[in-house]
């Protein structure tokens, strides 16, 4: 009985490419633009990287683990570590201020307003994403500063034997609590639109069911829409987070900058926060402490991105029934 | 109009008229739902079928501009009378939807005691109850292995006695039930019917069908919905199942079991 040998198949070359003309255009125009922006964030990156070079390699480890900052000797000692730690505390601060409010604005946009105030919320939260920083700094100093003072006293009075809101200096200006509260302004309307989109998708049969099942207001809230959503809202709070690690301006104007290491007494004016730190330092800053504040500018760049990332992989992660 | 209210109505509706808005799709529908019975509700696409189970729940009303005059009758109770809870009327008339809708959040047991958890009760002899909801829903079988699996990996027809176990966790008196079977395949339609022969010896249920051998198998009694051109839907004929399909008075009715329209 002859054998008869079948050939291996042949795998053939299946087009991905675009063949036509306009195709081949648009698809270049899309592609180099994407790869120039990667390109760009890398070229940031290596530039900063060159100029800070000099701090990095004289402190080491130290600049971002230690704190001091002295000018007075030669070479002078640039360690950032309270100001690395107060950017993640004004963070957490914000977001622990910002999300319960975003989710109530949310919450009384997507289901409880009718449509017309709906729109009006809706139109003055989207304002509030416009407002200049230097504008809610400037309003954050001489407007709101005051009155947080007076609420950080009263938390100080009735909770202080909390070390939370323990006050030794008797000083409660340009505090942590206060800034958390300018740094909650900023990112409630970016985590308000995330939620809210993320509401109004929600598959409203979820919602009839569980009114159905004697659900009411509240536990339909807690107990379905709030689960379901939680994926969306952790993403759209930790992009807040990062524009709240980033913030300059508005931060300047109501924190204290010091290198004392603030680790959580809120009300007390210490620590500060590496972007208004770069800011404040920047005038008149001799060569070698530039090359100090750019590496404050990478660390600062690094726990964005890290935070970024983080981000998208969470909102993947959270939502494993979405696929 | 008065009627006579016969003493074993467990459920009635009384010249339910619906509005959406300035558009009035329901007509006087005034039917009777006796304890421990099946009663279909069939007609054509978008007659107000939906529409007037939606009544019976206090569902309706969740939907903006919905309006509503009449009344349905629990036990005698008005459950739109002044000083009713909606979540209580729920609790005690519970409801199947077209789709399928597990709590994807939540585990297959969870899903079971969502309905407790949501209407704030206490769970006790929580996996005596799982237990109880799913075999009544002739489903324990399927997934007793994987109770703490989320429910949404459960295919559809499972899907949907999930949905229904969860609804009998409640132990509700009366179960409304929309079209539950129209997203799923023979087999597990199948089911879903034996299983509503079984849960009608304890409770009073109401379905809509658009499938006649599922009207005529599970339903003692039917009632055929109608809107003509333009008109409210209403209720044509309501009668013994046997009579509405095999003797209709009204040649509507006729045509429509038939399947000369719709
Ligand atoms: N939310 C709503 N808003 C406005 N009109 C509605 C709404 N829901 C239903 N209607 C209208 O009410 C009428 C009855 O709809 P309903 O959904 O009750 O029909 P149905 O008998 O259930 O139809 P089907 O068999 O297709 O499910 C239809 O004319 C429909 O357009
Ligand atoms: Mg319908």
């Amino acid at each position: 009985m002859p054998v008869e040998t079948k050939p291996a198949p042949q795998r053939r070359r299946l087009t991905v490419k675009p063949t036509l003309l306009g195709d081949r255009i648009f698809f270049g125009i899309t592609t180099g633009t994407a790869y120039f922006s990667i390109v760009l964030v890398v070229l940031v990156l290596i530039f900063l990287m060159i100029r800070a070079w000099p701090a990095f390699q004289h402190e080491g480890i130290g600049f971002i683990t230690g704190s001091k900052w002295d000018d007075s000797v030669q070479p002078m000692i640039m360690q950032i570590f309270p100001m690395l730690y107060g950017s993640i505390l004004l963070a957490i601060l914000g977001v622990i201020l910002a999300v319960p409010m975003a989710i109530a604005l949310a919450y009384l946009i997507e289901f409880l307003a009718p449509k017309p105030i709906a729109r009006v919320v809706t139109l003055l939260v989207d304002l509030l994403a416009a407002l200049p920083s230097v504008v809610i700094g400037l309003w954050g100093l001489f407007v709101f500063s005051p009155v947080a003072e007076g609420w950080a006293k009263l938390l100080n009075h009735y909770l202080g034997w909390l070390p939370l809101f323990a006050n030794t200096s008797g000083n409660f200006s340009r505090s942590p609590f206060i800034a958390g509260w300018i740094v909650a302004v900023m990112i409630v309307p970016i985590i308000t639109s995330v939620t809210r989109e993320i509401f109004s998708q929600m598959d409203r049969d979820l919602i009839n069911a569980a009114k159905a099942l004697g659900g009411s207001m509240a536990s339909t809230f807690t107990k379905v829409i709030l689960p379901t959503a939680s994926g969306g809202i952790v993403g759209g709070t930790l992009l807040g987070l990062g524009r709240a690690l980033g913030e300059t301006v508005a931060i300047f104007f109501v924190l204290n900058l010091s290198f004392d290491i603030n680790w959580a007494d809120l009300t007390e004016a210490r620590g500060g926060s590496i972007a208004s730190m770069i800011l404040g330092k920047l005038g008149n800053a001799s060569d070698y402490e530039r090359s100090g504040l750019m590496a404050a500018g990478v660390v600062l760049f690094i726990t964005t991105l890290l935070i970024n990332f983080l981000a998208g992989y969470i909102v993947n992660r959270a939502q494993p029934w979405r696929k | 109009m008065t009627q006579l209210i016969t003493p074993q109505a467990h459920l009635r509706s009384e010249d339910i008229n619906v509005w959406f808005g300035e558009r009035h799709v329901l007509s006087d529908v005034n039917l009777t739902f006796p304890e421990n019975q099946v009663t279909a509700l069939i007609g054509p696409s978008g007659c107000g079928k939906s529409t007037f189970i939606r009544t019976l729940n206090r569902m309706h009303e969740l939907i903006p501009g919905a309006g509503l005059s009449g009344a349905v009758l629990l036990d005698g109770q008005d459950i739109y009378g002044d000083g009713v809870n909606p979540v209580d009327v729920r609790i005690k008339i519970g409801m199947v939807f077209q789709k399928p809708n597990p709590f994807p959040t939540m585990s297959i047991k969870e899903n079971i005691l969502s309905g407790l958890k949501l209407s704030g009760r206490k769970v006790t002899n929580a996996d005596e109850l799982v237990e109880t909801s799913l075999r009544r829903a002739s489903i324990w079988n399927e997934v007793k292995d994987r109770l703490n699996e989320p429910a949404i990996s459960l295919s559809g027809g499972q899907q949907q006695r999930l949905c229904i176990a969860r609804s009998l966790a409640m132990e509700p008196q009366v179960l409304l039930m929309d079209e539950p079977c129209s997203a799923l395949d023979p087999g597990s339609t199948r089911r879903i019917e034996e299983t509503i022969e079984e849960i009608s010896e304890s409770m009073t249920i109401v379905i809509v069908t658009h499938n006649m051998q599922q009207a005529q198998r599970v339903s003692q009694q039917t009632a055929f919905f109608l809107a003509e051109d333009g008109n409210p839907g209403t209720v044509v004929e309501f009668g013994a199942t046997e009579d509405v399909f095999n003797r209709p008075i009204d040649p509507r009715t006729n045509d429509y079991v038939n399947g000369h329209f719709g």
